[in-house]
Formats: structure tokens, C-alpha cells, sequence
């Protein structure tokens, strides 16, 4: 697969042939070669770096995918911004309301406007149905003042990306419907991408730690360190996750605070994450250390630390950092499991696999389809991370 | 030949005891003891237990013992069959389990003939037409089969079924046959449901398999041999399908050992969510009630299964492959 992709690239072709020689390609002097060989020149002088970014720009679907998970990450940052209301406020009178829908133009010229909504009980079903009252227009502003909230933390701040103007917009306006407790979907979904996707980040570097300990370790010292080592991968790796991660979650007590759970849930997630990352690293440290750099360094004296950190490990850091983006949407499709099936992080805590606990009853999911909206964010994300990581693991070898 | 199989056999055995650990280990990790939560659930039920029989009890099960000791024990007894009372239900583990563990693995195989069904010739087309508009189509469903993940795909799929067609498509078996004895007529119903799990289960597998494929017959494709026998007339398909596919198909066996936790892992959530009767809503309930005992021993049984599982597709792995079989290193 990677291999087959290199030849498309026209630039690693070139490579492949010069790098040795350290010089560009039979740069011929004929005019019309000129810009030819002027790029050639740029490659064969480019840093490694340089070379895996040009490789990488080419991969239009990871750079797709990089920018929507730019947008994710911004979300997760700024989420007090993007949500408008509270995500905990809950009102019965407002349960299950379906996506508002927002009139961009009114009477000819851009000013967005929502109608109030107004719920009733339909007598024959006892479903409450919400009737939009079309002669109230409440006007929908971007980057209005809202409810107060810390900006990062710490810089106090009321802006907020919609609000509405003369009324409360717990009130008035819900972009993407209301849950069963009538909170607000479209708040509690920026909040709940906070969670998800950091939570796949704080779990991917626990594994991260654990993977390059343990696979430098086995690839480096061999020997029967490296069997027993790899037969704990092994072992691991024919463990079925789910029944064991929710035994585990499960004996989580109930009395822990959201942020212990959410801790407990990440170092669970990431105790089996790590074998794919250990198996990465083993493998590259061993082909490695056959080669005449790090012969020539132990020659002429470098220590093994300096050895392994100063020689091996930037060679090989592109390969690390491709496995650990591949590594991401597994943990977050694991977290939002967990907490799909209530042994996760559970409320007041706000997830993706939270959000989607209530759409787990079909005939509630049939009358109110809209609690699906937070499982196009999973699949964009996973998707998202999917890409980008393709993406680097072919340039992560510009020299192939 | 001999020294791969017990090789093989020894690393089975050395995951089985692994998993027995944790399983043991999820068994003890909620505080409190077997005896304090029959204690709480014989008080539920509004029978009081005295403080001597619960010693008699503690002393009975051995839990007053050391760890290793009460482990030893508790191996003791699953060894001997006994798998310890489900408090719940108040019936010996064995029977609350009952058929379920032989639905997760009907469901299970099911998948797995699903995904290869649909993955080798796919992967075959893919590689010998790469880049065409079909491979784009193909790579492009397989990066979503990967990204959904299984108990989403359940859900859409129940969705769909309910809000399109008005059917449940849940269940493994029709309501008349739900509780009836094994027969012909029950062994077809469950035939006819087993499609939308399978299918369900496997497009995550697929979607790998099909990845995995699509670049060993690449791979092998341009090795000389193939260009050798396509200069000398064979036709077309003999060149692809008498060998190249077949040096490509062995990765293809190995994954199964992959394959199979993995897809195993998924039947749970997937039960869960199309209400089939495996072990997933059973392990769900006990470690909701914190009945232990019976989640321990699910995890155990479904990790026991797994790893034979894994043994066989190895003892298939070595039939396929003559350099296994001839013992090369």
C-alpha cells in the first residue's frame, strides 16, 4: 500500500535516487529544464522534514482531514463560545424538541431570525408537539453578548458565537432540538466534544509512554527481555477489549467525582492501547540498529543514551507520531462505547457516548431522530484522525 | 511443524491463565466481598442473614483466605465445572449462561464468514484494477465501515428498519421460537436473522481485510513470475487467481487471529443494541447489579473462546502455508 502510493509521487522518485549521492538528479542546462531542475535542487537540499511536509501536502484527503479536526479541536478549546446555553439547564416544558429551524432572510436583506416556539400536548397522543408562533420574529446575532464564562479558564468573557436578541436564548433558541430532559443539543454537543476528544489525546500519550518504554526496550536489548515483552503483546492482543474494559469500568465506584471517572476511564482505555504503538517502535528500533550510522556512532564511542536519543529516536519519530494519530479514533470509538453502554463517564459528565446514551431506545430515537446528530461527529472525527494519520505514515518515509 | 504447534499451544495456555487473572481480578476489584452482596440482595428480598452465617459463608467459600489461595480455589472450581452461584437470578452460573454463549459463537463465526465472503474478492478487484473507479468506491465505504463504529451501525440499521420498513430487525429468533427447544424449524429461524448482525459485525473487519488484501496481491502482482507467466499466454485469470492470490491469502488467515477478539469484543455492544440473546446484555446486567461472580466468568468464558478460536485459524494458518508446515524459521 505505501509503496504502491510512493510511486504515484513523483518527488519521492526523485528522492529515492538522490538522497544517497547527496546530489540533485542530472540537472541538464537546457532552458526548458531549468524550472526542472531548480525544484530537483530544492529537493535534494529540503530537510527531512521539509520533504515529509511536501509529501504530505499532496495527500488531499489527510489534509482534508487535518483541517476538519483543526475545527474539532477549536470547538473542544472554545466550547463555552460556541454553545450559547448552559449544557446542564434542563426544563421540562422544553423536552424533546425537534431542530429550529433559522430563517437566514428576512424581508430581503441578511437578518436571521427564529420564530418562538410554543408547546402544547397533542390530546389524542400525549406527545408534546411545539407550534413555531410565526408572528414572533426573535433575531438570531453572531458574536453577541451572552452568559458569562471563563474564556480558557481564565479570561472572563460573555461573547458567544449565536444569541439572541430580547430574549433568553434557553428560551427561544435550539439549533439542534432538545433531549428528553429539554437541554439544549447544540450546547451540550461542544461541551461533549471537549471531552471526547480529549480524552482520546490524554489516553493516546499514556500509551504513547508505555508503547515507546516498552517496544524501545524489547527492540533494543533483544534477547529474552524482548520474548517475555512480546508475548505480553501477544497476550493482550487476543484478550477480547470490550467484556474486559467493562469490567473494569465497572468497578469504578460510584462515589468518584466526573474527573476521577474520567481518569480511571483513560488509563483503562489506554493499559490495552498501547501493544499496536510497542510493536511500532520495536520494529523500527530493530531495523535500525543494523544500520552503519548507529554502527559508526557505537564506534566511535557515543554512549547508548546518546545513541538511542540523539540517533535513532529522530529517525524514527515520524513513524511514532503516524502511529499515534492512527491510535486516536480507536480510543475515542472505545470511550464513547463505554460510555454509550452507562459504564463510561457518566452524567453530569457530557461525552459523545453520553449524548448517545439517550438515543439508545429505538422508539425514542423513531419519534426524535435528531438525538442521532452527536454520531456524525464521532464518525467525522474517527474519519478525520483515519486520514491524517494515512497521511503522515506515507510521508513519515520521505527516502522510500 | 511440531515446535510451531506447541509453541502455540504454550502461548494459549499462557493467555488463558492471563485472562483467568483478570477475570479473577474483576471479580474482587468492587469493594466488599461475594458474601456482603448476597448479604444486601437476601436483605433486598427481606431475608435477614446473621453475622455467624455469613462467617460460615466466608469461611465456606474460603474468603477469609489469602488471595492466591482463594484464587487457587476459585480455579479449583471452574476447573470441576462449578462456576459459582448468579445472585440475581439465584441459579448456578452455567444455567443463567445457558445457550447464550453458543449464540455469541454462531453470531461471531457468522461474521467472520461474512467479512471473508465479502473481502477476498473484493480485495482481489481492487488489486488488480487499482486506481479504477470501483477501488475508489470500495476504499472509499471501507474508511467509513472503519470509522463507524459497530454499536452505531446497529443503531442506524435499527433506525432504518423501524422508521422505513416498520419492522424490528432486533432478535435472533421470531417470537415463536424465542423460547421453544432446539429443532430444524428453530435452527432456519435463527438462519434468517443472522444476516443483519453478521453484516453489523463485520464491516469493520471487512473493511481491514479488504485494505489487507488490496496490497499483498499489489505487492505480488508485480513480482517477475507474474509478468513470466502472462508473456508465456496464460489467461488472465489464471494468472492472478492460481498463485499470486494464493501467496497473498496467507496474511489473510493470520488476521483471523486478530479478527476474531475483535469481532467477539463487538458482538457485545452490538447484542446490546439489536437485543440478541448472547452473552452482551447478560455481562451488562451483572456488572450493573455488581454480580460478579457471573461477570467474571463471562469475560473468562469469552476469552477462553477466543483464544481457542485464535489456536485453530493458527493449526489453519499452518495448513495453508508450507513454509510453516515445512518448518522453516
Amino acid at each position: 500500500m505505501t509503496r504502491d502510493r510512493a510511486a504515484a509521487h513523483p518527488i519521492a522518485n526523485v528522492d529515492a535516487a538522490a538522497a544517497p549521492l547527496g546530489v540533485p538528479l542530472a540537472p541538464e542546462p537546457a532552458p526548458e529544464r531549468e524550472v526542472g531542475a531548480r525544484a530537483e535542487e530544492r529537493v535534494a537540499v529540503a530537510t527531512q522534514w521539509q520533504l515529509m511536509w511536501w509529501r504530505f501536502r499532496k495527500h488531499r484527503l489527510a489534509v482534508g482531514g487535518t483541517l476538519v479536526l483543526a475545527a474539532f479541536y477549536v470547538v473542544a478549546i472554545f466550547a463555552d463560545f460556541f454553545a450559547y446555553v448552559d449544557p446542564q439547564e434542563s426544563d421540562a416544558q422544553r423536552s424533546l424538541m425537534g431542530p429550529q429551524p433559522i430563517h437566514w432572510m428576512d424581508e430581503g436583506s441578511f437578518r436571521p431570525y427564529v420564530h418562538a416556539l410554543k408547546g402544547t400536548r397533542d390530546p389524542v397522543t400525549f406527545k408534546r408537539v411545539y407550534v413555531a408562533d410565526t408572528s414572533v420574529k426573535i433575531p438570531v446575532r453572531f458574536f453577541g453578548h451572552g452568559e458569562p464564562y471563563a474564556l480558557l479558564g481564565f479570561i472572563p468573557a460573555d461573547r458567544h458565537l449565536f444569541t439572541v436578541e430580547g430574549a433568553k436564548p434557553s428560551e427561544s433558541l435550539f439549533l439542534m432540538g432538545t433531549d428528553m430532559q429539554g437541554r439544549d443539543l447544540w450546547s451540550r454537543l461542544m461541551y461533549a466534544t471537549r471531552t471526547s476528544m480529549t480524552i482520546g489525546l490524554v489516553s493516546v500519550a499514556i500509551s504513547l509512554v508505555l508503547g515507546v518504554v516498552l517496544g524501545g526496550v524489547s527492540g533494543y536489548l533483544g534477547g529474552l527481555i524482548d520474548t517475555v515483552i512480546q508475548r505480553i503483546i501477544e497476550i493482550l492482543r487476543s484478550i477480547p477489549t470490550i467484556p474486559l474494559w467493562m469490567g473494569l469500568a465497572a468497578a469504578v465506584p460510584a462515589s468518584w467525582s466526573p474527573q476521577q471517572v474520567y481518569f480511571a476511564i483513560t488509563i483503562i482505555i489506554s493499559l490495552i492501547g498501547w501493544t499496536e504503538l510497542a510493536r511500532v517502535v520495536r520494529g523500527r528500533f530493530i531495523s535500525l540498529k543494523e544500520e552503519d550510522f548507529v554502527m559508526a556512532a557505537e564506534l566511535i564511542g557515543c554512549s547508548r543514551t546518546r545513541i538511542i536519543f540523539r540517533h535513532m529516536v529522530p529517525s524514527f519519530v515520524s513513524h511514532i507520531i503516524a502511529a499515534t494519530t492512527l491510535a486516536v479514533p480507536a480510543i475515542i470509538i472505545s470511550e464513547t462505547s463505554l460510555s454509550f453502554l452507562g459504564l463510561g463517564l457518566r452524567p453530569p459528565a457530557i461525552s459523545w457516548g453520553v449524548l448517545l446514551q439517550d438515543a439508545q431506545n429505538i422508539q425514542a430515537l423513531v419519534i426524535s431522530p435528531w438525538l442521532l446528530i452527536p454520531s456524525f461527529a464521532v464518525i467525522v472525527a474517527v474519519l478525520g484522525f483515519n486520514f491524517m494519520g494515512d497521511g503522515i505514515r506515507d510521508a513519515a518515509d520521505p527516502y522510500l | 511443524m511440531l515446535a510451531y504447534v506447541v509453541r502455540r499451544l504454550l502461548l494459549a495456555v499462557l493467555t488463558v491463565w492471563a485472562i483467568s487473572v483478570l477475570s479473577f481480578m474483576i471479580i474482587h476489584l468492587p469493594p466488599g466481598d461475594y458474601v456482603t452482596s448476597y448479604i444486601a440482595s437476601m436483605s433486598a428480598s427481606g431475608s435477614a442473614v446473621s453475622e455467624g452465617e455469613a462467617e460460615a459463608l466466608r469461611e465456606q467459600l474460603g474468603l477469609n483466605k489469602p488471595i492466591t489461595v482463594q484464587y487457587a480455589k476459585w480455579m479449583g472450581l471452574i476447573l470441576q465445572g462449578n462456576f459459582g452461584m448468579a445472585m440475581e437470578w439465584g441459579r448456578p452460573v452455567t444455567d443463567v449462561i445457558g445457550d447464550r454463549l453458543t449464540l455469541t459463537i454462531v453470531i461471531s463465526v457468522a461474521a467472520i464468514v461474512f467479512t471473508w465472503a465479502l473481502a477476498l474478492p473484493i480485495g482481489i478487484y481492487s488489486a488488480v484494477y487499482p486506481y479504477s473507479f470501483l477501488d475508489y468506491v470500495f476504499t472509499f465505504v471501507g474508511f467509513i465501515g472503519l470509522a463507524v463504529p459497530g454499536f452505531l451501525l446497529a443503531l442506524i440499521v435499527m433506525y432504518v428498519g423501524f422508521a422505513w420498513f416498520g419492522a424490528n430487525v432486533g432478535g435472533l429468533f421470531s417470537p415463536d421460537f424465542a423460547d421453544a427447544p432446539w429443532s430444524l424449524a428453530r435452527a432456519w429461524d435463527l438462519t434468517k436473522h443472522l444476516p443483519i448482525p453478521a453484516i453489523v459485525l463485520g464491516v469493520a473487519g471487512t473493511a481491514q481485510l479488504i485494505r489487507i488484501m488490496r496490497s499483498n496481491l499489489l505487492d505480488e502482482l508485480r513480482k517477475p513470475y507474474v509478468i513470466t507467466a502472462r508473456a508465456r499466454g496464460l489467461p488472465e485469470h489464471r494468472v492472478v487467481l492460481k498463485y499470486p492470490v494464493r501467496v497473498a491469502l496467507n496474511p489473510f488467515v493470520s488476521t483471523i487471529g486478530y479478527l476474531l477478539p475483535y469481532v467477539v469484543s463487538g458482538s457485545i455492544i452490538v447484542s446490546l443494541v439489536l437485543s440478541l440473546p448472547t452473552v452482551g446484555p447478560l455481562l451488562l446486567k451483572a456488572l450493573i447489579a455488581q454480580d460478579m461472580f457471573l461477570a467474571g466468568t463471562i469475560v473468562l468464558l469469552l476469552g477462553v473462546l477466543t483464544v481457542v478460536g485464535t489456536f485453530v485459524s493458527d493449526l489453519l494458518l499452518m495448513w495453508v502455508d508450507p513454509r510453516i508446515r515445512l518448518g522453516r524459521q
